[in-house]
């Protein structure tokens, strides 16, 4: 791994709120593999929800205006934990490769932007830049038996022309990334499908449904905890999980946790950086199952 | 000089764009021309007779045509000018077609364009000189590359019409992928019923030598005499010997060898006969799979044999064989499902190939013809076919159609009914592409005689649930989400260049498209010629083709070879490289440069000097620009006359 | 006859029989529509064409030079793309240092099938020697310039 891994950091509004612990424990999380992480000063909002709904400039210019100050840090490599920041941050590159897009967009901006800044997810440069070779060098207690679904969420990964990472269809470089800690990874087959996140708030309904349909094909692969690499996802999954069973008829409890916090514990951060307190269905139990689990392999193996 | 120039509307293709008569009129200011006119159509009769007329009437030398690319109707006016008298190549062409008229709409810049390029022909013309072919001798043999149903019908016509023919098969056993199917459509009869005999015929017709297991390694010499190294590929067992009896087969230890004849979708024995009817039927063993091989005793083959043919130490064998003609018919492979994430990616057991469908479909496949789920051997209820599985799909760079898989769906479809009668299929699709005779009668028997259910719309995917899938797609026409929970889904894959097409055709020294296919002489007129003199192709290798097309092509391919071998000699094209000896000082870098070998290094009065080999010469010109003495000049395309275009065009 | 004044640029090109002049054929059948300033000149193949050509017609006056041959390993000829490559590389360092500017020169690998490929090409260079604007070679080397008419006559006099 190389000492110079530094790159501009995106934390996005969620990381302020609602998704704390996932802000909190991919700095934690960088911090043990040696990645410096430096703030964009004054960032603001990438443009999300409200915005690009209305005018693609003005949802550009807001994100054009981050970018601008990563240019300004000197830094070609903006990352965020955030799949629907990265979302805004790449698609108003994306659109700015036109000449004539982008002056629409600077012309709203204060600072221009150049438009020579990548932006990337956590996930990616984890998987890329580190390498899962190089990670699990650095695990120190192994998530051994852990049985985890490794879920994506519907943008981490497409459009596939402005994303350009891992297979739209079949990502699998989370998969890669927990597997390298040691955990039982399961193939999901609804790892890109949608929680219903946007329709969290005018129609539940449909977000009880379809999350639903996520925690039961979880289960249905014998996972005992999600994975996941977004806020709104996390939130919908486990925040909602009560709504979610009190709708379906179902008695799910499934811990939702950030594949940051799980690599923390790999990499033998504090639980206490890692905001594990945060989720609302406890990991316990399954961490402790899988350590029994693995505990009880291994007295299998030194016995044969 | 005299020269001609005859400018063509050809309809309105040029004249829409292009002011032809006020071409004509700038050409008779150009030097040494004596006569221009526009024509309504320069290549059909009237307008040939009208070349020869003139130049019968004005004496012409030399004529120009300006009209479509020389690549189009070169040959057909130089016909007309040796009619009429002069040497064929006292002919010109600008080509104010396809680089003026079709690309461009204004109509001053194109007539400006087209009367440069007129000048610029008529500058090379002045330059040109009457040349002759030299007569030379063949070889009246043929090699057909691909032993499927095109390669089979090619190498039988060649052979019944008195050639010898070397008939090179990559796999152990001619048959193709025709030999792999169960039924056929439009008319549902059996495919190895009606197969069989052809590998029959081919296996017992005397004038037909044919290599099985072997690949072409190199291909060197031109139309008429090509040399051709084949590598035939160790088998392990002496193929003099085997009497395909398959006793080893019974005996073979090794019973978990991959089956490429059942694609996968059954085991078979390291050492094997790929199938009861397979042509040669002779064995060979598989040495990834081979105890001898692997762990370095077994041997049980070797005692079972009664002829004694195991050798194991057998190494692969390069012969060549001369040949006039070569027919390529390599055939295609299926497109890689695994590149759809969404359709499982390879993982799900009971999501499978048409190609894997069709042999479980089979009598003689690995289940006996009973249709069992390859993950729990459960015979299916509810079994969903999704078409254009890397067809028509710019997302993996398939934007084509394949053609044949909306047929052999619908056929698959009728199948399962008939093996399973309480079964239900499903068929998503896009468009129904079922021109043909019968064809869209079949289709339509699919749905409604047999109550195949066709949803018009694509699978967005496929995810285990339970023991079964669940199929979800869209169905656009009620414009609406479908589910459907499958026993087994059967994924059309398309049509993909052969692997190792590239490969080929650059051995064969013929152009291939982005995808892999071979490229024809022209898409309409020419459809099995190559611009490789002596290259021709037949079936799939040109592009996807369902069977009835194959066939026809592996015969039109036939002809053409048969038409080339009805000359005695043949005449090779007198545009090569000529020597001037006394500017040459044997410093032999032409030969060392010449691809063909076609430069020798003779002695005159004791020096060295180059001399060109007639017949072998194919006249690229490499030589002449090699040659730091210009004296080498490639006929018709000299310096001079390269310089005078550059000259017509640059002065202003 | 002079090229459009004000309109079009001089710009000639050097196109091998077997590849790229049928690929410019697939454009013209697919009606891929192009700028009407290049004129091509058809060879057997590119490793027919002398570097010097290329020299001479841009010191004839020419604004730019477009050479298009078979993708490297599909040379009709089987190597002739090769030599192609070498000595128009060679070329290409070699034409700044007697004041040519190296976009008035481009070499590229153009199939038959590449119609849609030969347009962008086509557009391409011409825009790219439209930005270079009218060559000043003709009027400098203008003296230098005469074709020997016999065959076997003095080479290209650079």
């Amino acid at each position: 791994m190389s000492q110079a891994l530094t790159y501009a950091y995106y934390p996005g509004c969620s990381g302020l709120g609602t998704s704390r612990e996932y802000d909190q424990s991919t700095r934690a999380v960088c911090d043990a593999l040696g990645i410096g992480l430096a703030d964009i000063p004054d960032w603001s909002c990438c443009g999300s929800s409200p915005a690009h709904t209305v005018d693609h400039v003005l949802s550009a210019a807001l994100a054009a205006r981050n970018l601008a100050k990563v240019e300004a840090m000197g830094r070609d490599t903006a990352v965020t934990p955030c799949p629907s920041c990265l979302t805004n941050l790449r698609t108003a590159s994306h659109r700015m490769a036109d000449n004539a897009f982008r002056e629409r967009t600077n012309a709203l901006l204060d600072t221009p932007c150049r438009n020579t800044v990548t932006a990337k997810s956590v996930l990616q440069i984890l998987a890329e830049d580190v390498g899962l070779d190089a990670l699990a060098r650095k695990v120190v207690k192994p998530l051994a038996g852990l049985r985890v679904a490794a879920y994506y969420g519907c943008i981490m990964n497409r459009p596939p022309e402005v994303m350009r990472f891992d297979d739209h269809e079949n990502p699998m470089a989370m998969d890669g990334i927990l597997a390298a800690l040691g955990a039982d990874v399961r193939p999901f087959p609804l790892k890109v499908e949608c929680c219903g996140a946007s329709y969290g708030v005018a129609r539940r309904d449909i977000v009880a449904r379809l999350s639903g349909r996520l925690l039961a094909a979880a289960e249905d692969v014998g996972a005992e905890m999600v994975a996941t690499a977004c806020p709104l996802c996390q939130m919908n999954l486990d925040l909602r999980q009560g709504q979610i069973n009190s709708a379906g008829g179902t008695s799910h409890h499934m811990p939702v946790l950030y594949f940051t916090q799980l690599m923390g514990l790999a990499l033998g951060v504090p639980e206490e950086r890692l905001g594990l307190d945060k989720v609302c269905v406890s990991p316990r139990g399954a961490l402790r199952a899988a350590a029994e689990r693995a505990a009880a392999e291994t007295a299998k193996g030194s016995k044969a | 000089m005299k020269i001609g120039v005859f400018v063509c509307h050809c309809g309105s293709n040029i004249e829409a764009t292009v002011d032809t008569a006020s071409v004509a009129g700038t050409a008779r200011a150009f030097p040494d021309v004596a006569y221009a006119t526009d024509v309504m159509y320069s290549c059909s009769e009237p307008g040939q007779d009208g070349i020869i007329q003139a130049v019968r009437e004005k004496g012409l030398d030399g004529v120009v045509v300006a009209s479509c690319s020389p690549r189009m109707h070169e040959t057909t006016f130089r016909r007309a000018v040796e009619r009429a008298g002069l040497n064929r190549y006292m002919l010109e062409m600008a080509n104010i077609r396809e680089h003026v008229s079709w690309i461009g709409k204004d109509r001053e810049a194109n007539t400006n364009k087209a009367a440069e390029l007129v000048r610029l022909a008529v500058e090379k013309l002045r330059r040109n000189r009457a040349l002759f072919p030299k007569s030379f001798d063949i070889t009246r043999r043929v090699l057909v590359i691909g032993g499927g149903v095109a390669g089979i019908q090619a190498a039988l016509d060649c052979a019944d019409g008195g050639l010898d023919v070397v008939l090179v098969e990559k796999t152990s056993s001619i048959g193709g992928k025709m030999a792999k199917l169960d039924k056929t459509f439009p008319t549902v009869d059996c495919s190895s019923c009606i197969l069989g005999p052809k590998m029959v015929d081919v296996a017992q017709h005397e004038r037909i030598a044919l290599h099985a297991y072997a690949e072409v390694e190199e291909i060197g010499g031109y139309v008429g005499n090509f040399e051709v190294k084949i590598r035939k590929k160790a088998t392990f067992v002496d193929w003099s010997l085997c009497t395909g009896c398959g006793l080893c087969m019974e005996k073979c230890p090794s019973r978990k060898s991959h089956d490429a004849f059942n694609e996968g979708v059954g085991l078979t024995t390291a050492i094997n006969i790929p199938f009861p009817q397979a042509i040669p039927k002779k064995a060979l063993i598989d040495a990834r799979f081979c105890r001898q091989f692997l762990k370095g005793k077994c041997g049980v083959c070797a005692k079972v044999c009664p002829s004694g043919a195991i050798r194991y130490e057998m190494e692969d064998e390069v012969i060549t064989e001369k040949v006039g003609a070569i027919v390529t018919a390599t055939g295609f492979d299926l497109f890689d499902h695994t590149k759809y994430g969404e359709y499982g990616g390879g993982r799900y057991p009971d999501v499978i190939t048409s190609l894997q469908y069709e042999r479980l479909l089979s009598a003689s496949g690995p289940t006996g013809g009973h249709v069992k789920r390859p993950s729990d051997g459960r015979e299916p209820r509810t079994v969903v076919f999704v078409q254009c599985v890397g067809s028509r799909d710019t997302s993996v760079d398939r934007p084509y159609c394949s053609g044949f898989c909306c047929m052999y769906t619908a056929k698959q479809a009728i199948l399962t009914k008939d093996h399973i009668p309480e079964s239900q299929s499903y068929v998503f699709y896009m468009d129904i592409r079922a021109p043909g005779k019968l064809y869209d009668e079949f289709t339509r028997r699919a749905m409604e005689e047999y109550g195949a259910r066709y949803v018009r719309g694509r699978v967005a995917m496929i995810y285990p649930k339970g023991d079964r899938l669940l199929v979800r797609g869209a169905d656009t026409l009620m414009g609406e989400q479908v589910e459907i929970e499958a026993d087994l889904v059967v994924l059309a894959v398309g049509a993909e260049a052969a692997a190792g097409s590239p490969a080929l055709a650059e051995k064969l020294r013929i152009s291939y498209d982005k995808y892999g296919f071979f490229m024809e002489s022209h898409p309409k007129l020419r459809p099995v010629e190559t611009n490789t003199a002596g290259v021709y192709l037949a079936g799939a290798c040109q592009g996807p083709k369902d069977i009835p097309s194959s066939v026809g092509q592996g015969s039109a391919a036939a002809s053409k070879v048969l038409g080339l071998f009805s000359r005695q000699k043949l005449e090779s094209d007198p545009q090569i490289s000529q020597v001037n000896q006394r500017r040459c000082v044997g410093c032999g870098k032409c030969a060392l440069t010449c691809p063909f070998g076609a430069v020798k290094m003779i002695d005159v009065r004791g020096e060295p000097k180059a001399e060109v080999i007639e017949t072998v010469c194919q006249g690229c010109g490499i030589c002449a620009v090699t040659c730091p003495q210009g004296a080498v000049q490639l006929e018709h395309f000299t310096d001079n006359q390269i310089l005078a275009e550059v000259n017509a065009l640059c002065q202003s | 006859m002079p090229i459009l004044a004000g309109k079009e640029l001089r710009i000639v090109g050097f196109l091998c029989n077997w590849c790229s002049y049928g690929g410019a054929d697939t454009a013209g059948v697919g009606r891929f529509s192009q700028p009407t300033d290049l004129r091509i000149i058809r060879v057997p193949c590119s490793g027919r064409i002398d570097p010097l050509f290329i020299v001479k017609t841009l010191l004839y006056g020419a604004d730019g030079v477009l050479v298009s041959g078979c993708h490297p390993r599909d040379c009709h000829y089987g190597q002739g793309n090769f030599y192609a490559r070498r000595r128009l590389e060679a070329l290409k360092r070699f034409l700044p240092i007697i004041g040519v500017e190296p976009g008035r020169f481009e070499y590229t690998w153009v199939s038959a099938s590449e119609g849609q490929r030969w347009q962008q090409v086509v557009q391409g260079f011409t825009e790219q020697v439209h930005a270079l604007g009218p060559s000043p070679a003709s009027a400098v080397f203008g003296a230098c310039r005469e074709i020997p008419d016999e065959k076997g006559g003095p080479r290209v006099a650079v």
